[in-house]
């Protein structure tokens, strides 16, 4: 990491009142993001994407979002006023969700979805966001750019509308991408290509992407630096490529409940849920490491 | 040895003739008594229509299925067919009926398949799937996705079938459940002499579970190998190779 | 009671219990949450206490009116409200309050008839259509779109023409047409429930189309047919009202609110009360109905619900 973070978060909390009382889907969540691949790993309702979520201020009322720090590029932006985070969200910060089906406009054809999503943020007139649409469409590496410009998402493949997708979020140039889950609906196939190209756009444009997904092999691939949360908190951080050696008991239980082709196993190890990774301190080297510290 | 399930060039296909797709070409296999055999290949490669055309879900096919000698015909099956196959579903969300208790699923199963003594296997049935007797009287959303498919498990088993068509058991699942509901098919296989098809798309879960495997592409059966040559990374056909090398992502 | 010894401190708390140790423990468990809900939405009480208001009314109606409702004093006629006459009187000299207490019965009658009729009628003909799909749905949906060309209250004229005037008449015209848009209703949730995976599961146990029709098809149209008809009460009364105010309802004497609208529009300018009482009522019910189906909404609607 060089220079000050893009993205910096201390102490993440998301809260939804429940019957039975407060329930803490996200719960003191603390990192920095620079221009790398962040991997955001857990099972479901470890609160990975609800931590997203909140970072966007998509969480919907009655759930309520604080943190004692949520900065972009320095300023503030916890809380803000809805219009003020409509200009950031795709602007600033994209995001790209599991499945393409739902996220694309299925009555409006794709080129001018993309179209309308650049003129929001960066204006201009129609001939030059055309020219961009087009130009995004080539970036995903689709083929035939004007041909795809006038197609309806029912009539391109899962891989091709994660694409597109891709191609629509980085349309305004955002420093940030949060990618929920983008591969997770496709074939292994296509997710290496979708793969490849969110890798070399964050490459090449500089980019900060927060990788949110259930995959530990993958994230160990292809990320920079992972956190692992569990319970709505982050129980562990450590460069990708160390993923394998993890140290944290979850961790360690996540890894060996794979089935793996290249060390077969009569039974697979399972995860014994222990109550104090919900609550034991977080591991203070990890603390310190952060700029700023807690407080 | 006659098969547990014979399946010799089987079409299967939707929509009206004028229109048809047909998602399923020539597939020709067999599995011996007490074997796991798996189905493994991409979305829409026919993997799942096969186990639906077999269970008589689907009506559109051509081609001969036999279970244990016998030939099957049409759609729906008769009483001694489904005492002999069931099937798991892919998603616990979908396959249970969000408005049945556990109690009401299993003790109708019980009822369609004619088995009396509907209290003691029930406590039975929940304690094979590793559920116990306090789970009887809950509604699937009072369930973990995991717990969900014990239940779905519990009532393919209600049946004391010998055949067990597993379509996608685990996708839907987080990967320390999936490792517990994987070391549980394993077990009940081997408690009760099970032969298992098994669908996947996850390569290294087919290997874990199966015997042996056919890869399926575009409706047709590529290849069927035995779980040692993929585990070894060779297969003999192309796209098989190709689909291994994609399971692991690496940097461009 | 066998299971007090294990029963959690509260009965609340035994209610909400995530692992209920029987299937009444359980039933009750899902009624409580329900109504937990239910009582959440301050509106859709209101609903409820007016309606239950409207029941109590209709079953003390001889205790609670002050005078007798068919009784005609045409000394008393047209009298204002007062201490005597809390609603006024109507042109024949009969007290407004106790043939609104009168009517309720009425008025019950043809929305608990008009509620039991039209919708099972509409689940019936739409899931089976539904189900069976092919010729089977084609025919059925025809028929259904055949009732659905006409106006409702032209249909239910006619019917009533036809029959003769009269209560029963008026009401079994409006059950006849009312069950086409509840077999819409009935075929799309079927529709979006007959491919899906428990459905598939329940056949392959060998359950046939009856037992999937009623036991795992029904349940998942009930609910939202339930809110339906709630808020469709409303317009159930005002059917009833129109036809008993264009005479071929309810028959004088009797007590019906519609046809005391009817009678009191003559003199709506100088006597306004006589009109407008009735109409009073019809509002109020009319509007606790709806407010009742919104609350209903969100305790049922498989949709709403959450996860």
């Amino acid at each position: 990491m060089t220079g000050a973070p893009l993205l910096s978060i201390r102490d993440l909390c998301v809260t939804f009142p429940t019957r039975q009382g407060e329930f803490q889907a996200v719960r003191g969540v603390s990192f920095d993001l620079g221009r790398e691949r962040l991997g955001v790993v857990g099972e479901s309702g470890s609160g990975k994407s609800m931590t997203g979520r909140a970072i966007l201020g998509l969480v919907r009322p009655p759930g309520r979002v604080t943190a004692a720090r949520m900065d972009l590029d320095g300023q503030p932006i916890l809380n803000l006023p809805e219009r003020r985070m409509r200009a950031i969200r795709g602007g600033r910060i994209s995001m790209v969700m599991q499945d393409p089906k739902f996220s694309l406009n299925p009555v409006m054809r794709v080129g001018p979805q993309i179209m309308e999503a650049y003129r929001l943020h960066a204006g201009g007139g129609r001939a030059a966001a055309r020219a961009r649409a087009l130009e995004m469409l080539a970036a995903v590496q689709i083929r035939d750019p004007e041909r795809v410009f006038g197609l309806y998402p029912h009539e391109v493949s899962g891989g091709m509308g994660q694409r597109i997708m891709i191609a629509m979020m980085l349309a305004p140039d955002p420093e940030i991408l949060i990618a929920d889950e983008p591969t997770s609906a496709l074939d292994v196939s296509v997710r290496a290509e979708v793969l490849n190209i969110m890798d070399a756009l964050v490459r090449d444009r500089g980019m900060g992407l927060i990788f949110i997904s259930h995959d530990l092999n993958l994230v160990a691939q292809f990320c920079d630096r992972v956190l692992i949360m569990y319970a709505g908190r982050v129980v562990e951080e450590l460069p990708a490529r160390d993923l394998h050696a993890a140290r944290h008991p979850y961790t360690r239980g996540l890894l060996d409940s794979l089935p793996r082709l290249d060390a077969p196993v009569d039974r697979l190890a399972v995860l014994e849920r222990q109550d104090d990774w919900r609550t034991e301190a977080i591991d203070a080297s990890m603390v310190d490491a952060l700029p700023g510290g807690l407080r | 040895m006659t098969p547990m399930l014979q399946v010799s060039d089987m079409d299967v296909w939707f929509g009206p003739p004028h229109a048809r797709v047909t998602a399923v070409k020539g597939a020709t296999f067999s599995v011996a008594p007490g074997e796991s055999f798996g189905l493994v290949g991409e979305s829409g490669s026919g993997k799942s229509t096969i186990l639906r055309a077999v269970v008589g879900l689907i009506p559109g096919w051509s081609g001969r299925i036999a279970v244990e000698g016998k030939p099957v015909a049409g759609i729906g099956r008769d009483r001694a067919f489904l005492k002999t196959v069931q099937m798991v579903f892919q998603d616990p969300y979908a396959s249970l009926h969000p408005r049945h208790s556990v109690d009401r699923v299993l003790s109708e199963t019980l009822a369609l398949q004619g088995l009396g003594d509907v209290d003691r296997r029930i406590t039975r049935l929940l304690e094979d799937v590793g559920l116990g007797r306090g789970f009887r009287f809950r509604f699937p959303h009072q369930l973990s996705g995991g717990q969900r498919q014990r239940v779905a498990i519990a009532r393919a088993l209600a049946a004391e079938p010998r055949l067990l068509l597993l379509d996608e058991p685990t996708s839907a699942l987080d990967v320390s459940v999936q490792a517990e509901i994987l070391n549980l098919l394993k077990d009940l296989r081997a408690e009760h002499q099970l032969t298992y098809v098994m669908v996947s798309h996850d390569l290294a879960v087919v290997a874990h579970m199966c015997d042996r495997l056919s890869v399926m592409q575009a409706g047709r059966i590529v290849e069927i190998m035995d779980a040692a040559t993929l585990r070894a990374g060779a297969p003999r056909e192309d796209y098989s190779r190709a689909l291994i090398a994609a399971s692991t992502w690496r940097r461009a | 009671m066998t299971d007090l010894s294990t029963r959690p401190a509260s009965t609340r708390d035994w209610l909400l219990s995530d692992a209920p140790s029987t299937r009444r423990q359980a039933r009750l468990g899902a009624l409580y949450q329900g109504w937990l809900t239910f009582r959440a939405n301050t509106l859709a009480m209101v609903g409820l206490v007016i309606l239950i208001g409207l029941v109590l009314m209709a079953i003390f109606a001889p205790w609670l009116s002050p005078y007798d409702p068919v009784a005609q004093n045409l000394g008393d006629r047209l009298m204002p409200p007062s201490g005597a006459h809390w609603l006024g009187t109507d042109a024949l000299g009969r007290d407004i309050l106790s043939r609104i207490i009168w009517g309720s019965r009425v008025t019950l009658f043809i929305v608990g008839t008009v509620a039991l009729i039209s919708p099972i009628l509409g689940l019936l003909i739409g899931t089976v259509a539904g189900f069976a799909g092919g010729w089977v749905d084609q025919v059925l949906m025809r028929i259904t779109d055949i009732f659905l060309a006409f106006p409702k209250l032209i249909l239910a004229l006619a019917l009533v023409a036809a029959l003769g005037p009269g209560i029963f008449n008026a009401v079994l015209a409006l059950a006849i047409t009312g069950w086409p848009p509840y077999a819409r209703l009935s075929r799309a949730e079927t529709l979006a429930v007959r491919h899906a995976d428990y459905i598939a599961a329940a056949r392959l146990q060998g359950a046939g189309p009856a037992r999937l029709l009623v036991g795992h098809v029904w349940p998942m149209c009930v609910s939202s047919l339930i809110v339906r008809v709630a808020l469709d009460m409303a317009g159930i009364i005002l059917s009833a009202a129109g036809l008993g105010f264009l005479g071929l309802g309810a028959q004088p004497p009797l007590a019906e609110w519609g046809a005391m609208i009817s009678d009191g529009r003559t003199y709506i300018l100088d006597h306004w009360w006589v009109a407008a009482m009735p109409g009073l009522a019809i509002f109020i019910v009319s509007l606790a109905f709806n407010l009742l189906g919104d609350g209903l909404r969100d305790v049922l609607d498989p949709k709403g619900a959450k996860e």
